[in-house]
């Protein structure tokens, strides 16, 4: 930053414009360029890569290489190749399927996280100062350790031979061990754990923001603590409701490690099948329509969300 | 009260029979080891409006919380209509309450945030839309009714909470400076729109506010409040002409404020010896010769004349202007006594100042002098 | 106060505060178990502690890994505070909104999508200028800068509206230049949320498995790419002792952070108690 100095320190200052305005246009440009060129190159191109190669065909028995330049040489051909890739993903029961189970299992858990995590939120806005912080800190704690052990340390719990079945067996409440690693219940489990504390920050966040005297007006009009919960508090956390959902959803819905670890191959999740395609089989063309296919399904809630952070900002 | 002469006389503290809405006895409110509200006595009369004035902290916001019923009492009872409020919730007491950042529900139009409390009751339908429509007309917001609170100006949001709180008719109506969000001009137009409403409603108002002169304006009855305890109850006259303790004349107005001793004492006068001379008081009151005593003068009730001769009698000192404030419809003038103690004397403009040698001026030597009637002897 | 939990809010919250804190308190107790299966006990034991610390493996991948996030969280810090400070200071140009998608989208786009869009683009990319030759640092530490810095903008972002302009104006009016201000008066300002920004980073380049999976080449195994080849197939004692050992890192870190940010807690009382009595 330092080395662009005299630029600015000749610069007239124009009065009337913001201060960051009145640095010379170079001097701006610089600072926009190199993240917004950075973005480009290395998140908004690889996309139209992965776009293009959805619509090539597989070379047969080529190194996954040779797919692509062979669909660099014949642009045309690309034309006739659209609906190759997707058709099969459409016709394929597997795919089909399996976008549906990770839909189903991505919307149950958020609407768990939200059912649980919600109360949460609610019960830290409502503690006193002291708990306050330290709850809230909890909260945040889990996002400083590692997601992948975080996972692990189920597989722990729920194993045959894992902590739960030994604590029933031990207790003579079953004789057999229950079957709960490696099934959907797992997943489940595995995906609300790891989820639930992006859906209580931004409703934490939504809620604290609230003028608590909108409550006492309430019961000041009559208004019993349940009705005033129905009436005043939950529309005026639907904000934080919806950017909470979306982040609990849309990571979940291409979730992979989690189906991987505690799902087994029992359950098949669209992102688990992404990552296995591309690199077992390395059918790469079908492999990146299912991503495109992923994108466009996501697309929406994702255009919710930003939506929902520029307006966050602005309100700022 | 030590007035010897009731000075307003309301109408309220006439009717000796009448029994008060609200009583408060001996209410104590503790935060901790901070005392917000200390062992309060006070009675409301119906049709009141009743002010509790006081700086930051005085508790007079606890106070008034404390009768909505956001706050438990620590020790004291509230009745409000002869029920004791001890166990009534916030939701089913007979008060409503205008929120000093109004409180209005940001996600319901006017309409709505006004039709709110009705609904709690389950008022019929079309009694409902009438009632609405009443209140709405009384502070003129009807056109207003679909919008939101965010597309309402400053003064119209606060119509908008004091139409809420009023359309429950409830019995008493709790103000949490209702006025303080607006600015200097709205807020006096208003002050005068209150006490119209509040007049053609009849609900007695409790109004909570830190600004003396919204209280002198709006109250019936006010009390000044400090650390959590009463210093002076009584009309904003009573208040202002006969303040019982240096707090309140200092507090309310402005107060030139001497410490003295009493020499003389008679049934129907006194003389003290003061720090800045003597004074002679023309109306009796209960201090024993010889007892330390304060005497306090408000800058208006002084006449100042410009002089060189000295000081010859009683309630008059001589001095030197030190100081001018040109207020415009007034002046201030600080005048310096010889013991170097400022006294501050304001006096109206009553002519332009065209002829400037008569205009009294920097270093002119003055002498200051006031009615025996105008001394206000404070003994705490 | 009003403001009052129910008995309902407080078993919720006890009930999650539980749910997310006893796997984790079993992943450290087992960690003490002699049993090589991992949930039944055999009696303590530090045995898989030596196990782990004999591993080359593990030693090699924590190098790298640690490696890519300094590195990761530098630039990433950099780069997002130069977005951050075009987002919220410079007003509208041209390519705003794409500017802004972008910042925005890697904070939820799925790892799948970008790690595989950034493996193609990386090999494509070898295809046309022959770079890069090999994945491993390089590509990991490249993919990783890409949704970091996102995540810096937006906590640099939000300190940048919330401290407003008025100091920056204030600078300049006294006759500070441009640059001067950035450095003596935004900067600083921002420092609090500089630090946030590089350790968030900074973890969430640790913490990474599939990006880092997708753009890694032979050999270059992060931590969570070797935790996760052990993991896949069952439980492994002597990850529970690596996973000890991270959180016990963390908990020190946290502990020094509260520490420092008590101290500067209590420093700040003993400000305003001697504002307060200056001015009674």
């Amino acid at each position: 930053m330092t080395e662009t100095s005299e630029h600015i320190d000749t610069a007239p200052v124009p009065a009337r414009r913001g201060i960051m305005r009145r640095v010379q246009d170079s001097w701006r440009q610089i600072i926009t360029i190199i993240p917004f060129f950075y973005l480009l190159v290395f998140f908004l191109a690889p996309f139209f890569i992965v776009a293009k190669i959805s619509l090539a065909e597989l070379a047969i028995a080529s190194p996954p290489f040779t797919s692509l330049i062979e669909w660099t040489d014949s642009g045309v051909m690309t034309i006739r190749l659209v609906f190759d890739n997707f058709i099969y993903i459409w016709e394929d029961s597997l795919y089909l399927d399996t976008y549906l189970n990770s839909l189903k299992i991505s919307i149950t858990s958020t609407v768990i996280c939200l059912v649980f995590g919600y109360p949460i939120a609610y019960g830290i806005v409502r503690s006193g100062p002291v708990a306050k912080p330290i709850l809230l800190f909890c909260i945040i704690l889990p996002f400083w350790t590692s997601f992948l052990l975080r996972v692990y340390s189920w597989m722990g719990i729920l194993a045959d031979q894992g902590t739960i079945n030994n604590l029933l067996i031990a207790l003579g409440v079953i004789d057999e061990p229950i079957r709960m690693l490696y099934t959907e219940f797992a997943v489940y489990i595995g995906i609300v754990y790891t989820y639930m504390p992006f859906m209580i920050l931004p409703l934490y966040a939504n809620m604290e923001k609230l003028d608590g005297s909108l409550n006492e007006a309430a019961a000041d009009l009559g208004s019993r603590p349940a009705n005033t919960f129905f009436k005043v508090t939950l529309p005026l956390t639907i904000p934080g409701v919806v950017a909470g959902c979306l982040l609990v959803f849309i990571p979940a819905t291409g979730e992979y490690v989690i189906p991987d670890l505690l799902g087994g191959g029992n359950v098949q999740m669209i992102g688990r099948v992404l990552f296995n395609e591309f690199s077992r089989n390395s059918d790469w063309p079908v492999a990146a329509a299912v991503a495109i296919v992923l994108l466009v399904l996501l697309v929406v809630p994702m255009m919710v969300f930003q939506n929902f952070q520029g307006k966050a900002s602005e309100d700022q | 009260m030590t007035v010897s002469e009731p000075v307003s006389a309301t109408r309220w503290l006439d009717q000796e029979d009448q029994k008060p809405l609200v009583q408060i006895k001996g209410v104590t409110k503790k935060y901790g080891d901070v005392t917000a509200v200390d062992n309060v006595d006070l009675d409301i009369y119906p049709g009141e409006l009743f002010c509790l004035l006081g700086g930051s902290g005085c508790g007079k916001s606890t106070l008034l919380r404390m009768l909505a019923g956001f706050e438990e009492l620590n020790s004291g009872t509230i009745t409000i209509d002869g029920v004791d409020m001890s166990n009534v919730p916030a939701y089913e007491r007979p008060t409503n309450m205008m929120f000093q950042s109004y409180a209005l529900f940001p996600h319901m139009t006017v309409e709505k945030n006004v039709a709110f409390g009705l609904e709690q009751d389950n008022v019929p339908k079309r009694d409902l839309a009438d009632r609405v429509h009443e209140i709405l007309k009384l502070v003129e917001l009807e056109d207003f009714k679909k919008r939101k609170p965010k597309q309402l100006s400053g003064g119209q949001r606060q119509r908008v909470a004091l139409a809420r709180a009023l359309v429950k008719r409830p019995k008493l109506l709790l103000l949490d400076e209702p006025l303080a969000a607006l600015d200097k001009k709205l807020r006096k137009q208003t002050q005068f729109e209150l006490a119209n409403i509040q007049e053609k409603v009849g609900v007695t108002f409790v109004v909570v506010t830190h600004d003396q002169e919204e209280a002198m304006t709006l109250a019936s009855r006010m009390a000044v409040m400090d650390s959590g305890r009463f210093q002076q109850i009584g009309t904003p006259t009573e208040i202002y002409e006969f303040p019982e303790t240096r707090f309140v004349a200092d507090f309310i107005g402005t107060a030139n404020i001497v410490e003295g001793r009493v020499i003389e004492e008679g049934a129907d006068h006194l003389s003290v010896e003061t720090e800045i001379g003597d004074v002679f008081i023309d109306h009796g009151h209960s201090v024993s010769a010889g007892s330390r005593v304060w005497i306090a003068l408000r800058p208006e009730k002084i006449r100042l004349e410009k002089t060189d001769s000295p000081a010859n009698s009683p309630n008059e000192v001589a001095g030197v202007i030190d100081d001018i404030g040109y207020l415009g419809e007034t002046s201030l003038y600080k005048v310096r006594l010889e013991n170097d103690q400022i006294i501050d004397v304001t006096a109206p403009n009553q002519s332009r100042p065209m002829n400037r040698s008569h205009r009294i001026t920097w270093d002119d030597k003055v002498k200051i002098s006031w009615d025996a009637s105008s001394n206000m002897l404070l003994t705490s | 106060m009003y403001a009052k939990r129910s008995r309902f809010l407080t078993v919720m919250l006890t009930l999650g505060m539980a749910f997310f804190y006893i796997p984790m308190i079993l992943l450290v107790v087992y960690s003490f178990n002699h049993s090589k299966l991992v949930p039944v006990w055999g009696g303590w034991s530090l045995r898989w502690y030596g196990e782990l610390f004999q591993s080359e493996e593990v030693w090699s991948a924590v190098a790298l890994s640690l490696q890519i996030a300094f590195v990761n969280a530098t630039f990433a810090t950099l780069l997002g505070t130069l977005a951050a400070l075009a987002m919220v200071r410079f007003g509208r140009f041209r390519g705003r909104t794409l500017f802004g998608g972008m910042l925005v989208a890697p904070l939820v786009m799925p790892e799948v999508i970008t790690g595989l869009s950034l493996l193609v683009f990386f090999i494509s990319l070898n295809q046309f200028i022959g770079w890069p030759a090999e994945r491993g640092f390089t590509t990991i530490t490249l993919a990783h800068i890409t949704f970091s810095l996102a995540y810096v903008a937006v906590t640099v972002q939000a300190r940048l509206t919330g401290m407003g302009q008025t100091l920056e104006e204030a600078a300049a009016d006294l006759g500070a230049k441009p640059l001067k201000v950035l450095t003596a008066i935004t900067i600083p300002q921002l420092t609090p949320a500089l630090i946030s920004g590089w350790l968030l980073a900074f973890t969430l380049s640790l913490d990474d498995l599939v990006i880092a999976s997708f753009v890694t080449g032979p050999g270059a195994n992060t931590l969570p790419i070797l935790i996760f080849s052990r993991i896949r197939l069952g439980l492994r004692p002597d990850i529970n002792a690596l996973a000890t050992i991270m959180i016990l890192v963390i908990a020190i870190c946290v502990a020094i952070a509260a520490i420092l940010m008590f101290r500067q807690h209590r420093a700040d009382l003993r400000d305003q108690q001697m504002a307060g009595t200056k001015e009674s």
